[in-house]
């Protein structure tokens, strides 16, 4: 009895030191995440006027005019236009690359991998302007590439255009899908694919029927990964896309730096949170139902 | 012209030399067994029978045709992996379908094997489970019975018990000598596993550093090691330094207070194995005396300190009296039970 209650009273002092110990890690998440949040959340029911600026006081006018201007919808249908055409891209090469990876051997499994994630370590600014410089209007070295080997008769635009930011955002998150793919790899049977084999598949059916089906967990979440960090990304929409091809990003900056319209600003950052937050908890709840069966 | 054959098969891997001089003849029907400590070559040679490795040099035919022409795919051997390799997102169905489906068998056809294999390897009613959900001992059979439905020529078994408990092992281990038996597939069995493989198989195939040490039937191989490996490899074995005293007028073969008539044909220093179950207690012989005494249930496991060194015994426990922890002994075998060899020889 005394041996039961002097338990439960260690469990209960255990509960508390657990309390005491996560405190300062929940201080700082209130501090810097959760009070801005409410803030920002806040600020975009307040009303904002050229001359009077930010009046603390509770309308719907910015959202309004978020749902009925045709503008803002543009705006968002392009951002989420480019993450998934991003997220597509760095799908279809990311998942071959990832799997040649795997396979290489010793010394150059390291180096390609260092290849791979040598991106991370560079700002994402000085990317974009190399990517900047490489598409550099009609003489740009791309365009010569391409016209000189044929794929193409005439230049391409790839700066200001959805094309180049595209492009430059799925150079910028290949690193994710690499990784979240090969993760999903190495978790494989070594011998699943000699398996395989040895039934009578081919080379590409094992890919197809074994290899593929079992790392699609791994993709998927990539894909979850590459498609947010492109929808809220600013440094590549605003260096490619410039002023004139905005993303949701770029135009809460604008609001909030140039227009100085931080209530319109601060519903633009929420919308694009709420929207994210909903797509990732969705497709990780379809995910996770899809694949519980066999991966639990 | 025998079913299986490995000619002269080697493999190296740059200047490492994992199988040398691989000769093997196996029957169609026949259970064999490679058996060895890890590192010995028992896998890269299976391996290069299923056509996961090309052998470096050498010759595979299977009923006489050369198998290393053919790919991997087209071999038609079912193979069991130590890790049993299911495929996770399929049912043990789909798993065991993977291997018709390759092979375009109609859809009616397929369902009727597959339920076969399942039952062949008592796991009837188990077809929609998923192999994580699972035990060690079910993926097992759904391993071999993927294996089994494709009707190999050859089955090869790469250590597929060794992840299990003891109980399941032995209790599969009786299971997979039974189904081989009734489908008469040619088998081979690699393990580093003494009592699986003489308990399974109709031949043993020795290895040791690449090389074949001997190849026998079970008994063969543990009632006559060609060498001091295989004598220590299979079972626990005592080793005595002896001499062959020619003085008498009959050459005597003796160990300390040991001795028999020494049998034609030795003479000198020579090294006498005798298996601990062989030696008895008598009234003279090696005298020694009782270090620990276990208790085994079915059998006493003595340690002995002889007068020719430590020594091991092997008693049944059939309900008489045995002596105690420190009691003076004299250990004595039959000459038939003991082999020997010029001592420092290696045969």
């Amino acid at each position: 009895m005394s041996a039961a209650i002097t338990a439960e009273s260690s469990a209960a002092g255990e509960t508390r030191a657990g309390l005491a110990l996560a405190l300062p890690a929940l201080m700082l998440f209130t501090g810097i995440v959760v009070i801005p949040l409410v803030m920002t959340v806040m600020l975009s029911f307040h009303d904002w006027g050229q001359y009077k600026g930010i009046e603390p006081v509770f309308i719907l006018k910015n959202w309004r005019e978020i749902v009925d201007d045709p503008y803002y919808a543009e705006m968002f249908w392009r951002t989420f236009r480019v993450a998934a055409f991003a997220t597509l891209i760095t799908a279809v090469f990311g998942v071959p690359e990832a799997y040649i990876l795997n396979r290489m051997g010793r010394p150059w499994k390291g180096l390609f991998l260092l290849l791979i994630l040598g991106p991370l370590l560079i700002s994402v600014v000085a990317r974009t302007l190399g990517w900047a410089l490489l598409f550099g209007g009609n003489n740009g070295l791309a365009n010569k590439l391409l016209m000189s080997s044929g794929l193409i008769a005439s230049p391409v635009r790839f700066m200001f255009t959805e094309t180049g930011m595209v492009i430059a955002l799925a150079h910028a998150m290949m690193p994710f899908m690499v990784l979240a793919v090969w993760t999903a790899l190495q978790r494989l049977d070594p011998q699943i694919e000699n398996a395989a084999v040895s039934l009578g598949a081919g080379a590409l059916t094992v890919v197809r029927r074994i290899i593929l089906p079992q790392i699609m967990p791994g993709v998927l979440s990539g894909a979850v990964i590459v498609f947010s960090l492109s929808a809220s990304a600013f440094a590549t929409p605003a260096i490619i896309g410039g002023r004139r091809l905005k993303v949701a990003a770029t135009l809460a900056y604008d609001e909030f730096l140039n227009t100085l319209n931080w209530p319109l600003g601060a519903a633009v950052a929420v919308l694009l949170l709420v929207a994210l937050v909903l797509i990732v908890v969705g497709s990780n709840t379809l995910i996770e139902r899809r694949y519980a069966e066999a991966f639990r | 012209m025998s079913f299986l054959e490995l000619e002269r098969v080697g493999k190296s891997f740059g200047p490492t030399t994992a199988v040398e001089e691989f000769n093997l003849a196996v029957a169609k029907g026949e259970f064999i067994s490679f058996l060895g400590p890890s590192g010995c070559g028992k896998t890269t040679t299976l391996q290069m029978i299923a056509g996961f490795l090309d052998p470096s040099h050498g010759a595979i035919r299977l009923e006489g045709k050369d198998l290393l022409k053919i790919t991997p795919a087209k071999r038609g051997l079912g193979i069991v992996f130590q890790s049993y390799a299911l495929f996770p997102h399929m049912t043990a169905a789909e798993n065991v379908a993977f291997g018709l489906e390759m092979r375009k068998v109609s859809r009616a056809e397929c369902a009727k094997r597959v339920c076969a294999a399942l039952a062949l390897v008592g796991l009837a009613g188990y077809e929609d489970r998923h192999p994580r959900r699972m035990s060690g001992g079910q993926q097992q059979r759904v391993a071999l019975a993927r294996a089994l439905v494709i009707r190999p020529s050859v089955l090869l078994l790469d250590e597929p018990l060794s992840n299990l408990d003891a109980r399941l092992r032995e209790d599969m281990q009786i299971e997979l000598r039974q189904i081989q038996r009734n489908l008469g597939t040619t088998t081979i069995l690699v393990t580093h596993d003494q009592i699986e493989a003489m308990s399974l198989s109709d031949r043993i195939v020795v290895m040791s550093k690449g090389k074949i040490e001997q190849i026998g039937t079970p008994q063969e191989v543990y009632e006559r090691p060609a060498s001091a490996f295989v004598a220590q490899f299979l079972g626990k074995t005592n080793e005595f330094a002896a001499t062959v005293d020619c003085a008498a007028q009959a050459a005597k073969l003796v160990a300390g207070g040991w001795s028999a008539p020494a049998p034609a044909g030795v003479a000198g220093a020579v090294t006498v194995s005798v298996r601990p179950e062989r030696i008895s207690f008598g009234d003279n012989g090696l005298s020694g005396r009782i270090t620990s005494r276990i208790f085994q249930g079915n059998q006493w496991l003595f340690q002995c300190d002889t007068e020719c060194g430590p020594a091991i015994v092997i008693r049944q426990n059939d309900g008489r009296p045995q002596p105690e922890q420190g009691a003076a002994v004299h250990l004595t075998w039959q000459a038939s039970d003991m082999s020997l060899r010029a001592a420092g020889g290696t045969a």
